[in-house]
């Protein structure tokens, strides 16, 4: 890869509120052009580090750039070059979708056109209804068109898929995949894995306010952690063996012990990986997050 | 959202100059239109003062005209005498409480938060507050002009001395009043409990100014109180642009005393300003 920088670097980004450590030490790059998921459960840390990245909130320590820029000093030329998709709808403002688009493209200095983002997020039947009166899902997608209408460099999306219906997330997908496609470098949170499979090029996930891994999606989780399940009932026992090989496995039990009962071949799905994941990384963090911090953690800091 | 945006990131446009007050005119819009959509503010803020001067002018229409001679004759309507306090009401309203309301408002539910996210300079959007407030409280005051010279029949001033010394206070009185609501929106903690914060004090403030009460009749303690505030003096000031001059002497002081109405408005402008550089945050950062 050509020697650019990247559009984020986070060197041991660190966040507390008095004695609670929302994040405790994160390091990761995103390139540009990129397309990276942050994955993890709820109050892992998520939204803490998106808002630091987006100037919303300062950090306790580390480094964070975006776009060349640090956050906490990111002037009006720097916001003009993101776009942002916060995790709660905005306003019930008293406005159409058509007007208040074409009010915040006025904001920047090289908008998107108002009708292709409305139609681009699929709104064109509401185009001319007010704001307030859409449903949550309509407003998610709002929230979207008003996160793309400054044709950013770097998108920020924070659960952006909430309240889709099935539909509504594949268009979203496709969306997303066109914007990428341009070269936008996308950031975005989900719950949802198939999301972060189907969007992103990389993932991080996230537990209790540390990277636990990192990688392209299809490679997260331990070495092992793919390898297939071999799992029968040897009478009153469920039998399991984890094996590359699961076919020669299989053909040598079924050679010592003839037909096998309750035969299973598993391959762990990316969610399956995923929970193994954040279990065996939670009660550990948890132990040393409450070692050095006995004070319960406020809940406004939830990711 | 099948429809791909045909343009891509392309390298950003660059910042126009005079971009800090082009955007602030197009919030002015924004702003005016947004406030006569919503219901409530146009009753509670923009109708209120003319509803009142309505109420109060048919009322008291029965206990016969104000500051009459001994023998009963001469002196000013009801209606007359409630005008200009009126006018004082509704600069305190459509400046202080409702962008104090308003900007508390939109702390909580997010648009602030998400306009911090924008490039949209922060004069820009004071800009189009103070603007909304100029068009609305300015379409207000017509009102109820209006309202006093067609349904009251009430006599405007003649003399354009007058009509100076209404156009300097009232001037001075909304910037400030504006400048005001801004400063106080920090002070509700959501957005829920702004108008129980706001609304109740800026009442009281309304019965001790000499709005609604005549001034002279509070005990002189509540009268020094009041001094405090700058609705006695935008009231004051409206009283000697609209009242005639013998209503002079029933002020404090007997006079109007025009400079410490300046004096006083210009402090807490100053002191405003102050507040509003000082404390104005997108958010509330949690440091």
């Amino acid at each position: 890869m050509a020697p650019t920088p990247p559009a984020i670097r986070v060197a041991g980004l660190h966040k507390s509120y008095g004695s609670f450590t929302a994040i405790a030490e994160l390091d990761f790059e995103i390139a540009h052009g990129e397309t990276f998921a942050l994955l993890g459960p709820n109050g892992a840390g998520k939204s803490t580090t998106i808002e630091i990245l987006e100037g919303y909130r300062d950090r306790s320590g580390g480094v964070a750039e975006v776009l060349g820029v640090d956050p906490q000093h990111g002037g009006l030329e720097w916001k003009a070059r993101l776009g942002i998709v916060l995790q709660q709808s905005g306003e019930s403002a008293n406005l159409s979708v058509r007007e208040l688009l074409r009010h915040v493209a006025g904001l920047y200095p090289s908008p998107r056109d108002v009708e292709e983002v409305i139609s681009a997020v699929g709104l064109e039947a509401k185009a001319g209804s007010r704001v307030k009166a859409l449903s949550g899902g309509q407003r998610r997608r709002v929230d979207v068109a008003l996160g793309i209408i400054g044709r950013p460099e770097l998108l920020f999306l924070d659960e952006p898929t909430t309240g889709f219906d099935p539909e509504a997330r594949r268009q979203f997908w496709d969306l997303i995949r066109s914007l990428s496609a341009e070269g936008t470098t996308i950031l975005l949170t989900t719950h949802y894995l198939d999301e972060a499979a189907q969007l992103s090029d990389r993932a991080g996930v996230i537990a209790a306010g540390r990277l636990i891994d990192i990688g392209p999606i299809d490679q997260l989780g331990p070495a092992d952690a793919r390898v297939p399940i071999v799992r029968w009932h040897d009478g009153a026992t469920v039998r399991e063996e984890r094996t590359s090989e699961p076919s020669h496995l299989v053909s040598r039990l079924t050679a010592e012990h003839g037909e096998l009962a309750g035969l299973e071949v598993i391959r762990p799905s990316l969610e399956d990986i995923y929970l193994d994941l954040v279990a065996t990384a939670e009660p550990a963090a948890t132990a040393t997050a409450t070692a050095t911090a006995p004070a319960p953690a406020p809940t406004e800091t939830a990711a | 959202m099948s429809a791909t945006p045909t343009t891509g990131p392309v390298s950003p446009g660059r910042f126009t100059p005079g971009r800090t007050l082009r955007l602030g005119l197009s919030r002015i819009r924004y702003e005016t239109t947004v406030y006569f959509r919503a219901g409530d503010t146009v009753f509670f803020t923009f109708l209120f003062p003319v509803v009142l001067l309505g109420i109060f002018s048919v009322a008291f229409d029965g206990l016969g005209n104000v500051g009459t001679n001994p023998d009963g004759s001469g002196g000013i309507s009801q209606a007359a005498y409630y005008l200009p306090g009126m006018i004082a009401a509704g600069i305190l309203l459509s400046g202080v409480q409702n962008l104090g309301v308003d900007i508390a408002i939109e702390r909580g539910d997010g648009t602030l938060k998400r306009l911090g996210g924008t490039p949209l300079p922060v004069l820009s959007y004071f800009i189009g507050k103070m603007g909304q407030v100029l068009v609305t409280s300015l379409a207000q005051v017509a009102l109820l002009l209006l309202l006093a010279r067609v349904a009251f029949g009430v006599e405007l001033p003649a003399d354009p001395a007058n009509w100076v010394t209404f156009a300097w206070v009232y001037l001075l009185g909304i910037t400030t009043s504006a400048v005001l609501g801004i400063a106080i929106s920090r002070l509700p903690r959501t957005g829920k409990s702004a108008t129980a914060v706001i609304i109740p004090p800026l009442l009281v403030l309304q019965f001790i100014s000499g709005v609604f009460l005549s001034f002279t009749m509070l005990p002189s303690w509540l009268q020094t109180v009041a001094s405090v505030f700058p609705l006695k003096w935008i009231a004051q000031g409206m009283r000697a642009a609209f009242l005639p001059e013998s209503f002079a002497a029933a002020e404090q002081g007997g006079s109007w005393n025009l400079p410490w109405v300046a004096v006083v408005l210009g402090i807490w402008l100053v002191a405003g300003l102050i507040v509003c550089r000082l404390t104005f945050r997108w958010i509330r950062k949690d440091g």
